[in-house]
């Protein structure tokens, strides 16, 4: 069995994924059949694009009601983890539930276009096994133009303009507004992190 | 890019080969660049889509963000480069020739996927956007006015906009400062200034002075003038934020 599975949720950033695990010696598998996603041993839900589009292709795949129902460990990253909320306001969607609350846009303003392009780093962060090691003020790469409010599952906040969720948990399910597999030593550190959940 | 190998210019003409991409890319990543943009400067002028092969040999060993541009005309041409591993996509020549394609690539990919580079020239009537500005004895105006094309190319989905001063390319005399703050007063998306860097204030100057949300430099890193730990440094130390 491979390290972790990643659901194919037609995205087009798999490859810079896989990479990633690759350099940690991981392995890793791509797939959107539910029977797989129940066997895995570690689940990633990526996602590039918009939340209509992405919660389209979990339902087609028989996904969206599987997910929710995992016990293994689940990252979602930047829209992966946007749809482990209730709803989202990109395209007005119903996603997942895991979490309550609502994904918002980002509202531009002149000192802070929009979509959020760039390093930031979390200033601080609850303890939680994926946020080990990381040290005092860790950078990470977010690009995004929506984003989930800080609530009860936030392990860290991120500023940026207004402060809004950089990691969150609920339970197995862990979610990352940055993108780990583009965010040098402090993402690999967090993907290594995932890989002993 | 130019036949598999990294080149660099002066003005956009009489480009020199500075190394193998695979040696540059994991030099820079090591030496703490924030992500890194690759121009495969002759696939428009020779009408041909970025060879994806190094594509996805950059991102297996990248740990940034990084940007390909060059000949991107269709949306299978971005996807393909997209599936190879690259963050994002720039288009330059063919969003003048076609602009449509920007609506249709931020439609399938996402504006955050979508950068749209501007070749400006300064010119008596204004700033001027030019095309197939790669090879020295194709590149001409669009007729296109820079304002005017920025605000268009945020009305049609693009998610960043690298400005490059063709004027200032190359000379190490610093940005164009006065340029980047003519496209900041219409730019509500990211900018990122480049042409001209050549000294660590020079990069300063387009965050403090223009406003800009990231500076790209090419020569001053190639020949090692500015070490980019040293320039991230110095930058923190102007109150910029920018990681270690």
């Amino acid at each position: 069995m491979t390290d972790a599975l990643i659901i194919d949720s037609g995205g087009a950033n798999l490859a810079s994924l896989q990479y990633a695990f690759a350099r940690l010696g991981a392995t890793t598998c791509v797939s959107a059949a539910p029977e797989a996603v129940v066997a895995a041993r570690r689940v990633v839900l990526p996602g590039v694009g918009s939340a209509a589009d992405a919660m389209r292709r979990l339902r087609a795949a028989g996904l969206a009601s599987v997910l929710p129902k995992l016990t293994q460990p689940l990252l979602g990253i930047c829209l992966g983890m946007q749809l482990l909320f209730e709803h989202s306001a990109e395209g007005e969607v119903e996603c997942l539930g895991i979490l309550p609350q609502r994904v918002q846009r980002l509202q531009p303003s002149p000192a802070r276009p929009v979509p959020h392009m760039g390093w930031n780093c979390l200033p601080t962060a609850e303890a939680d096994p994926l946020l080990e090691g990381l040290g005092a003020l860790p950078y990470f790469y977010f690009v995004h133009g929506y984003a989930a409010p800080v609530g009860p599952f936030t392990l860290a906040p991120v500023e940026y303009g207004e402060s809004f969720s950089a990691v969150v948990r609920r339970a197995n399910f862990w979610g990352v507004q940055f993108h780990p597999e583009r965010s040098a030593a402090a993402g690999a550190r967090v993907l290594t992190n995932f890989l002993r959940l | 890019m130019r036949d598999g190998q990294v080149v660099k210019g002066v003005t956009f003409r009489d480009h020199r080969v500075v190394g193998d991409i695979m040696s540059l890319a994991t030099r820079y990543r090591e030496e703490g660049a924030d992500e890194l943009v690759f121009y495969d400067i002759t696939a428009s002028p020779q009408g041909r889509s970025v060879d994806r092969g190094w594509v996805q040999r950059v991102a297996r060993v990248l740990d940034i963000p990084f940007c390909v541009a060059g000949g991107i005309r269709t949306v299978a041409d971005a996807e393909a480069v997209l599936n190879a591993g690259a963050e994002k996509i720039s288009i330059n020549s063919p969003a003048l020739a076609d602009p449509d394609l920007i609506d249709a690539l931020s439609q399938r990919f996402g504006a955050q996927c979508v950068v749209v580079g501007i070749d400006s020239q300064r010119t008596p009537e204004g700033y001027r956007a030019y095309q197939l500005t790669g090879d020295p004895t194709r590149s001409r105006p669009s007729g296109r006015d820079v304002l005017e094309w920025v605000r268009e190319v945020q009305a049609r989905g693009a998610g960043e906009i690298v400005l490059n001063c063709m004027g200032s390319d190359g000379l190490r005399n610093g940005y164009d400062i006065e340029q980047l703050r003519a496209v900041r007063a219409v730019c509500h998306v990211p900018l990122v200034a480049s042409g001209g860097a050549g000294a660590i204030e020079h990069f300063a100057a387009a965050f403090t002075q223009a406003g800009v949300d990231a500076a790209l430099a090419a020569s001053v890193f190639h020949t090692g003038a500015i070490a980019i730990s040293e320039l991230k440094r110095a930058l923190r130390g102007c109150g910029i934020e920018i990681r270690p």
